[in-house]
Parts: structure tokens; C-alpha cells; sequence
């Protein structure tokens, strides 16, 4: 069964390294690059695990996780997030709303791959 | 048989004994026991300087001349005595309350402390009173003399006018001795008057004696008396007898005015009183007194014209008359009574005087001659008053000796008297209306007393010194030039007065009209309304002048005080200490004058001299607070107050200060806030193509795509990414350079299309690659720049590529135009896109405000922020034009030559 992952990341070449890793590790990739529509976009996927990167364009990655953490739907998705601003902060902020995962860019592939895995539980 | 030695041996005793008086009791009113002192008894008897020897002799020989008229010389201090509660009270309260010193102090005080006035009375106090010492001295000699001829058998006086300098070197010694051994801030000489109090009593028991002795010894009782007066009045000349209603008057008037402006009367009167209390006692006792010593005036008068032989001196009567019956222990007792009158007069008048001459004279050309010395230097100003004093005393009894000599003893005692009585009323009118009246001012004092002592002198005291002296017959006779209506004693005119009431008329009244029209029409000082207030209603606001009766101040009132200036504690332990080293237990010292001194010494540390002498001055009850105490105290306050100011300006500072550190470090914390989200940013900016570049190269290493295509897409990615990173790296320190002012321009001289052209042909890739129209007017573009040219062609790069990439019309067109106005020229960018949205308009010049939907074009946001530093640096601007049909950007320069080129550039702390 193909595990379906969703990138929420407006760089379009580090949403096309992602997609590529992950498409060559078997997984169902998906990707949006919009912050604001970010959220109806996971509906839509209803991805198995979202990949979400803090700044994107409209809505920042932590009102995003925000909004799936409240509505029951998305309540338990796990999420793996990143981020180029890679302070300390940042990461308990992420905690703190309820992330699964958090890496900094610029990230390993492998680590990613391993993050994914652990999150869907495979 | 009196011989010469005897004589001078029993005035040497006499004086001797005067002495002990005058030392036991200054030794008892230093030891605080001052109760005797303060008696009113004494105070009554001292207040008899006013009896001179020209009132122990010169009574009797006037009233041999003009009868009764002599009584008018007691009269006027029995009219002053009776009205004290008028006068007298008010007098003495403001010399105490406000511790005058002499009469010129106390005019010269009440007019705003002026030192003019205080010179002028001085001078007319001295020149008033040289003739009355001369008539001391006169009188002195006189009857030495009256030995010498009585008994030339036995011895003669060789010189008269050597024992005039024995008798004034002895005044002036005792005076000094007495006057001058220690300065008191209140001028009160207790030993002197007492020494002069027991002279009263030897005065008045001589007179009586010689009195009882003429009427019941010689004369044959009251009836002969009266019989011998019918036979003088019938013997005397023509009307010298009669009663002259305005001489009796005018002399009765004088006699009062002189009683209270005499120095010596002022001193014994006002000075040295103790208690206003004997003021009550002394206004029918001295009235008594002098009742008593013209009681035997009149029969010792006309029994020694009966008796004595024909051109005998009548002022000389009440010795004469006792020597020619023989009895030798009368007229020693006289000659003592003479003496003592003499003496007393002397040195209470040398004292007074010197006390003005001092304080008002040699001390102030003392003081401006040490102008600006400082403060230990004032403490020999306490041996420099002695010395002036004691220089003052010699100096008078001088002049008073050198007047004997050149007026040449001749006139009659009371003649001098009056001239002098006459002089020293001048002061009257600016004393009196200086009590009573609030509007009495300085410039009328002076004024009056100038008019009315030039009179006098005109009047009165020149011609005194007779036909041959200062004045001509002519002058006299006639006037100066020949102007009748000046005649010295006649003035305008005013024929057949006597020229005592003559003078003396013209003279206070004079005065007087000068005084208060020069009032009328003068403003006082703040200081003078001030002085009159105090002394007008120096009743109303002060209680009577006690003694400073150090007893009656309570060790425990100074106690609180002092507590309440130095603390609980310390006043405790100190009063202790000071309890202790009098050898008495528990808190509370005697209050000795020495433990009194040193409390004010203490408090004056703490609060200043003036506050806490009028402090302990308030609970002594003693000299209420002077007006010199208050402005002194309000000097004080004035500084503290000054202090506080200073310090509420210094706190005012502080507060100003810590506002702004605390501004500075809400600045700071502000700025280190912008430099972590700058730090962030960057560090965005930088791992977002790092990302991108390690992603790719990890998926080349792990063995790449298998599609050829996809790797070198990848690869290329790879490249793309390291191209951006770079250019991120160059902007940023294209930016820290120009931000930090370090920037190196080189200006040059360029048309302006040459520099748009170098820009286009940098961008044709991109616009190529957009397919954008660039439209320009050549025309417009020929204009010449100094600028550095490099520099904005990089900002005319940034616009046109930005164009070329966010446009985002169909047909990318790009307009530049080109307008000179006002001196600047104007370089439009106009693109046919929708422009930047207005919320980012003023944003878009920021670092990294890249309008993040357009990420895609590869920009760091950087480009505008470098665009406006350049702008900046090159004296030109560029804006975002709202309002047009599209993204708009004008860029401006200056026109001309003036260019700011070279200059360094301030760091700006804001950009990092």
C-alpha cells in the first residue's frame, strides 16, 4: 500500500528534491505551495504524513499546524516540519503545537526518509 | 588747711574708689548676678549725666544772671520723664529690639541701615558735644583754680591749662579702663554705670549740703533768703530778672530735645537700660532728683551775690561760698560734687561717641579696606574695634581740650551748654518721625539734618567762637556781602529774638519742613519700609525689653530647642557633656553666658549664625529678634532654599537622564530585536538554496535519477542555487558597505542615456528572456551627470530586471522618462503590470521585503534596500510611484556640479 505524503513547501526546488527522494523511496507525493490554502489542501490530500515548512507565503507553517491540531479531522496527522530559520526557539514552538518532527534545513535525505518511516509507522 | 596735694590725693582716692565700684559690679554682671544692676534706682541715678558740672556750677551762676530762667534746663527732661509712656517707651523698646548701639545707630537703622546717616550723626554728635567736654574740662580747671587763688599762700597751680591735660589724660584713661575692657554686643557697661550712679548720689549730697549750708548756715533761714532775693532782683539789671515767655519756651523745648539726643543721655537712657520696667520708676525719680538739685539754686545764687564780693563768678558760687566761710570739708565735698559731674559727663559722652565713631566711622574704612579678606581675618575685627574705640576716646577728650583752649574759657558755662543742647536737637525731628512716622524717610533724614545742623552752625555755633573767631563783626552785624537777611542771627529778618531761640527756630524748623517734604517726595527702599514698620509698631508686636536675664531662660526651654535642631540624642549627650564640665549631674547646665555662647557656636553649624542667635535670642527672651536677625535668617533660608532648588534641578536632571538610558535601552533592545530577525533572515536566506543544493547533490551521490534528463536537470539546480547564494553573499555586502558609510564613490562625468543604455544591454538577457519592451525618449536622455555613474546604472539593473520579472502583463512594457525639475532630474519606471499591491508599498525599499508570491524570481530581497542606500549616497532618492498605470519607481538626482562626493558616511547603528 502506497503511503501518501503531502509538501507544503514554496521553494519549488526543495519541494522538487523532496518529491523526488520520496517518489524514488516508493511514497505518494504530493505538493502545494501556498500558505493560506495550505490547510484545505491536506483535506483534500488527506495525506498518511504532511511535510509542512515554516515560512511560506500567506500563512506561516505554526498557524497551519495551529489549524490541524484543533480540528479533529487532522488532529492526528503527523507532521514533519522544516525550517531554514533553525533556532532554538522555533523548535519548542513547534512542540509545543503538537509537531511529530522538526528538521532543519538544509537536511539529510536519508534522515528525512527515516523521519517519514517512523511517523507512519513503517 | 586744704593743700594742692591733699586735693589731688582725695580726687585720686575719689577716683580710685570709683574705680572698685565700677570693677565689682562689671565682675558681678559678668558672673550673671546683675539683679542689683538692673534696679531702677541705679538706672534713675545714671540717667543724673545729665546734671554736669555746667548744672552743679553753671545753674547757680545762671540763675544769679536770669533767675528763675534755669529751671527751663529741668524742666524739659521732668516734661520728658512724666510722658514716658508717650516717648520714652516707644524709644527704648526699638533700641532694644533692635540692639542699638548709640543714637546714630538707631537713626541710621531705622532709615534702612544707612551708614550716611549714621556718619552725619555721628559728626553732629561730635561737634554738638565738644563744647560741653571743653565745658568739663573748663569747669575742672576752674575750680582747681578757685583753690589756687584762695590759697596762694600755701600753693599755686602752675599752669592751668596743664592741669586741663592732666584732667582729660585721667577721663580718657578711666574711660578706657571702664568703657573699652570688653566689647559687649549690647554696648551695656555695667561697671560704669554704677561707678556713675554712686557719682549721682556724691552730686546731689554736695549740692544739698552747700544748700543747707547757705540757707540755714549763712543765710538766716527761708526769710532771709527772701529777703536777699528781693535785694538781687532789685540789684540785677534791667529785665534780667523778668520771665521771657518765648526764651522759657524755647529752652524748656530744647532741654527735652536735648535730654533725648544727647549721646551720653541716649546711652544712659536707652543703651544701658536694662529693663523697660525702669522706665516707671525713673519718671518720677528723676524728676525728683532734679527737683532736689535745683532745690538750693536760687538762695545759693542770691546769698552769693549778697555776700560774696562784687565780680566773684557766679558759676562758681556753690564752691566759693563754702571757701570764704572757711569751711574746707564743704568745699571739698563740693569740689568732689564738681568733679563728679564733670567726670560722670565726660565719660559716658566719650563713651557714647566713641561707640558711633567706631561703628560708623573707622570701622567701615576698615572693613572696605579688607574688602574681600576672608573669614579669619575678621577676627581681629574685635581688637580693631577696641583700638578704634580707645582711639576714639582719646580723640574726643582731644578735640573737647582743644575747644577749651581756643574758645579760652572765657564764656559762661551755661552759654556753651545751650549751643551744644541746641546742635544734638537737630537729630530730633528724624528720631521722633522715625518712631511715629511710617513715611519718614532716608533722603528727608539726611536732607533735615544737613538744613538744620548748617543753621546751627550758622546761627549759633560759628558766631559762638565771638566777634574775633570764625565769623567777622561785619558778617554778624551786617550778614555775608552785605545781605541783611542772612545776618547769622538774624535771619530773614527776624529781629530781637534771643539768638539761642533764634538759632533754634530756624534751625528744627527748618529741619523739620525738609524732612518731611524730602519724605513726601523720596521712595523708600524695601529695607527702609521694612525698618519703619518695625519701628512704628515696635509696641505692638514686641513685649516690654526685659533684661537677658540668663536665669530666667530655663535649661530645659534651650533643650527642646536644641533638640529639635540637632536630634534627640545628640542634644542630650551634648547638654550632658556641657552639664558635666559645670560638674552638675543630669541634662540641664546653668545657663551661663560661656555655656550660652558655646550652644549658639553649635546651632550655628547647623542652622547659621543669625537663626541661631535669634533662636536663642527668642527663648532668652531677652532682645526680641532684630529686623537684622530676620534678614539674616531669610538670608539663610534663601540659601537653603537656593540648595534645594538646586538639588530638585539635579533630580530633575536625573530623571531627565534615566529617561533617556532608559529611551537608549528600549532603542538598544529594539535594535538587538531587529538584529536577531535580520540574523534569522539571513540565515533563511542562505539554507533555503543551501537546501535545495544538499538535497540534489545527496540524490547525485546516492546514484543520481536514472533518467539523463532529470540528473542534469537536478545538476543544474544544483547550479542555479550556488548562482543565488552567491549574489545573496554580494548583495549583503554590497549593503553592509554602503550601509555603513564605508562606501568609495567615483564620480564622473556621463550623459545620462549612455548610462541607461550600459544598464539595458546588463539586463537584455532577462528581458529577453521576458520578452519585455523597454520604451524610451533619446530626446529627454541627453542629460549631463557628475555622478558615479557605475553606481546608478546598478540601481537603473535592479529596476529594469525587477520590471522584466514581476511584471506580470501580457505584453511586458516598461516606459523610462526622463523630466529635469526644479533642479533634479527625474528617471520614471513605469511598467504596464498591476504594480505593487499597496499594503507592500511601504515596505518594499526594507531588506528581504521580496513580495514573497514571487519568490520564484530568485531574488533576496535585497535589490531595492541596496537601490535606496545608493540613491542615498549619490544626494538623490527613489521612491515608489503610486497611481500609475502599473509598478512604478522614480529615481532622482541632483543636476549640476554640487555633489557630495567624498564624503564618509556616518554609520548608521540602525542597519545593524
Amino acid at each position: 500500500m502506497t503511503r501518501q505524503v503531502l509538501v507544503i513547501e514554496d521553494e519549488p526546488n526543495i519541494a522538487e528534491a523532496i518529491s523526488f527522494i520520496l517518489s524514488r523511496d516508493g511514497w505518494s507525493v504530493s505538493t502545494h505551495a501556498s500558505g493560506t490554502t495550505a490547510v484545505q489542501a491536506v483535506r483534500d490530500a488527506k495525506p498518511d504524513v504532511l511535510i509542512l515548512d515554516v515560512m511560506l507565503p500567506g500563512k506561516s507553517g505554526y498557524d497551519i499546524l495551529q489549524d490541524l491540531r484543533s480540528a479533529d479531522d487532522t488532529r492526528a496527522l503527523p507532521v514533519l516540519m522544516l525550517t531554514a530559520r533553525g533556532q532554538k526557539t522555533d523548535r519548542e514552538l513547534a512542540e509545543r503545537l503538537g509537531v511529530n518532527r522538526f528538521m532543519t534545513k538544509p537536511f539529510s535525505n536519508s534522515e528525512m526518509l527515516t523521519n517519514l518511516r517512523e511517523l507512519v509507522g513503517g | 588747711m586744704l593743700t594742692f596735694n591733699t586735693l589731688v590725693g582725695v580726687c585720686l582716692l575719689y577716683v580710685i574708689m570709683l574705680f572698685v565700684v565700677a570693677f565689682v559690679a562689671d565682675k558681678r554682671a559678668r558672673r550673671s548676678k546683675v539683679r542689683f544692676l538692673t534696679s531702677p534706682m541705679i538706672y534713675t541715678l545714671s540717667l543724673s549725666v545729665y546734671c554736669t558740672a555746667w548744672t552743679f556750677y553753671g545753674a547757680v551762676g545762671n540763675a544769679a544772671r536770669s533767675g528763675l530762667e534755669y529751671v527751663t534746663i529741668y524742666l524739659g527732661p521732668t516734661l520728658v520723664m512724666i510722658g514716658w509712656w508717650w516717648f520714652l517707651r516707644k524709644l527704648v523698646r526699638v533700641g532694644r529690639s533692635q540692639r542699638v548701639t548709640s543714637i546714630a545707630d538707631l537713626v541710621s537703622s531705622r532709615y534702612g541701615k544707612s551708614n550716611l546717616l549714621g556718619v552725619l550723626v555721628t559728626l553732629i554728635a561730635v561737634i554738638g558735644t565738644t563744647p560741653y567736654i571743653a565745658l568739663q574740662l573748663q569747669s575742672v580747671t576752674l575750680s582747681f583754680a578757685v583753690f589756687a587763688r584762695d590759697r596762694s599762700a600755701g600753693w599755686i597751680i602752675p599752669d592751668l591749662e596743664q592741669t586741663a591735660i592732666w584732667v582729660a589724660g585721667g577721663l580718657a584713661l578711666f574711660t578706657i579702663l571702664f568703657g573699652t575692657r570688653n566689647l559687649d554686643v549690647n554696648e551695656r557697661h555695667h561697671g560704669v554705670v554704677t561707678a556713675i550712679a554712686v557719682e549721682a548720689v556724691v552730686k546731689l549730697v554736695a549740692l544739698l549740703a552747700v544748700g543747707i549750708f547757705v540757707v540755714w548756715g549763712i543765710g538766716g533761714g527761708p526769710q532771709g533768703i527772701a529777703a536777699a532775693m528781693e535785694q538781687a532782683i532789685q540789684a540785677a539789671p534791667e529785665g534780667a530778672w523778668t520771665l521771657q515767655g518765648g526764651r522759657w519756651v524755647g529752652l524748656t523745648f530744647l532741654s527735652a530735645a536735648a535730654f533725648l539726643t544727647l549721646p551720653r543721655m541716649f546711652q544712659v537712657l536707652v543703651v544701658e537700660n536694662v529693663d523697660e520696667r525702669q522706665l516707671a520708676t525713673a519718671s518720677w525719680a528723676f524728676p525728683l532728683y532734679l527737683f532736689l538739685m535745683s532745690l538750693f539754686v536760687i538762695p545759693i545764687a542770691v546769698v552769693g551775690l549778697a555776700i560774696l564780693p562784687k565780680g566773684e563768678n557766679p558759676d562758681l558760687f556753690v564752691l566759693t561760698l563754702p571757701l570764704y566761710f572757711e569751711q574746707d570739708g564743704l568745699a571739698m565735698l563740693s569740689f568732689l560734687g564738681g568733679f563728679s559731674s564733670a567726670t560722670s559727663m565726660v565719660i559716658v559722652a566719650s563713651i557714647a561717641l566713641a561707640t558711633m565713631v567706631s561703628n560708623h566711622i573707622i570701622m567701615p574704612i576698615w572693613l572696605s579696606t579688607r574688602l574681600g579678606a576672608g573669614a579669619s581675618e575678621y577676627r581681629d575685627a574685635r581688637q580693631i574695634l577696641l583700638s578704634a574705640r580707645r582711639l576714639s576716646i582719646v580723640g574726643i577728650l582731644a578735640l573737647g581740650y582743644f575747644y577749651y583752649r581756643i574758645s579760652g574759657g572765657g564764656s559762661a558755662l551755661a552759654a556753651i551748654g545751650l549751643i551744644s543742647f541746641a546742635g544734638v536737637a537737630q537729630v530730633l525731628p528724624a528720631m521722633a518721625g522715625g518712631l511715629f512716622w511710617r513715611g519718614a524717610s532716608r533722603s528727608g533724614a539726611v536732607a533735615g539734618l544737613i538744613t538744620g545742623f548748617a543753621i546751627w552752625a550758622y546761627t549759633l555755633f560759628l558766631p559762638s567762637f565771638g566777634e574775633a573767631g570764625v565769623m567777622s563783626a561785619s558778617v554778624l552785624a551786617h550778614g555775608p556781602w552785605g545781605i541783611e537777611a542772612l545776618r547769622p542771627q538774624a535771619l530773614f529778618g527776624v529781629n530781637g529774638l534771643d539768638p539761642v531761640v533764634h538759632a533754634l527756630f530756624w534751625s528744627l524748623v527748618l529741619n523739620c519742613v525738609v524732612f518731611v517734604l524730602i519724605s513726601l517726595l523720596s521712595f523708600p527702599s524695601p529695607l527702609e519700609r521694612l525698618q519703619a514698620a518695625q519701628f512704628v509698631n515696635v509696641l505692638d508686636h514686641s513685649g516690654p525689653a526685659r533684661g537677658r536675664s540668663f536665669n530666667a531662660a530655663t535649661s530645659e526651654d534651650l533643650l527642646v530647642m536644641a533638640q529639635q535642631v540637632m536630634g534627640s540624642d545628640q542634644a542630650q549627650a551634648w547638654f550632658q557633656a556641657q552639664a558635666e564640665q559645670q560638674g552638675k549631674q543630669g541634662y540641664l547646665p546653668d545657663t551661663t553666658p560661656d555655656f550660652i555662647g558655646r550652644l549658639e557656636r553649635e546651632l550655628s553649624g547647623l542652622v547659621g549664625t543669625a537663626t541661631a542667635h535669634a533662636m536663642i535670642a527668642q527663648i532668652l527672651g531677652g532682645a526680641a529678634v532684630s529686623v537684622d536677625d530676620l534678614l539674616a535668617v531669610a538670608d539663610e533660608t534663601q540659601q537653603m532654599l537656593e540648595q534645594t532648588s538646586q538639588l530638585e534641578a539635579k533630580q530633575l536632571e536625573l530623571t531627565t537622564t534615566a529617561r533617556q538610558l532608559s529611551e537608549v535601552n528600549e532603542k538598544l533592545t529594539q535594535l538587538s530585536i531587529q538584529k536577531d530577525a535580520f540574523l534569522s533572515q539571513i540565515s533563511h536566506e542562505l539554507r533555503t538554496p543551501m537546501t535545495s543544493i544538499r538535497a540534489f547533490s545527496e540524490i547525485l551521490r546516492d546514484g543520481g535519477a536514472s533518467d539523463p534528463a532529470a540528473a542534469a536537470r537536478h545538476a543544474s539546480i544544483i547550479h542555479d542555487e550556488s548562482v543565488r547564494l552567491t549574489r545573496l553573499l554580494d548583495d549583503l555586502l554590497d549593503l553592509s558597505v554602503l550601509e555603513n558609510g564605508q562606501v568609495q564613490l567615483y564620480p564622473r562625468h556621463e550623459v545620462l542615456h549612455e548610462v541607461l543604455d550600459r544598464a539595458i544591454a546588463a539586463t537584455s538577457s532577462v528581458i529577453d528572456q521576458e520578452k519585455m519592451h523597454i520604451h524610451r525618449n533619446r530626446s529627454d536622455e541627453g542629460v549631463a551627470l557628475y555622478t558615479d555613474t557605475d553606481r546608478l546604472a546598478q540601481v537603473f539593473i535592479n529596476l529594469i530586471s525587477n520590471a522584466a520579472k514581476y511584471c506580470d502583463a501580457k505584453g511586458k512594457r516598461l516606459a523610462i522618462r526622463v523630466r529635469q525639475r526644479g533642479g533634479r532630474l527625474q528617471v520614471d519606471f513605469v511598467d504596464n503590470g498591476s504594480g505593487v499591491p499597496f499594503e507592500s508599498q511601504s515596505m518594499i525599499f526594507e531588506k528581504f521585503s521580496r513580495l514573497s508570491d514571487q519568490a520564484a524570481a530568485g531574488g533576496a530581497g535585497l535589490g531595492l534596500a541596496i537601490c535606496r542606500e545608493i540613491m542615498d549616497k549619490l544626494d538623490g532618492s527613489i521612491t515608489y510611484l503610486p497611481g500609475q498605470s502599473g509598478g512604478a519607481f522614480r529615481v532622482t538626482l541632483p543636476v549640476g556640479s554640487h555633489s557630495p562626493f567624498g564624503r564618509t558616511w556616518p554609520s548608521d547603528i540602525n542597519h545593524l
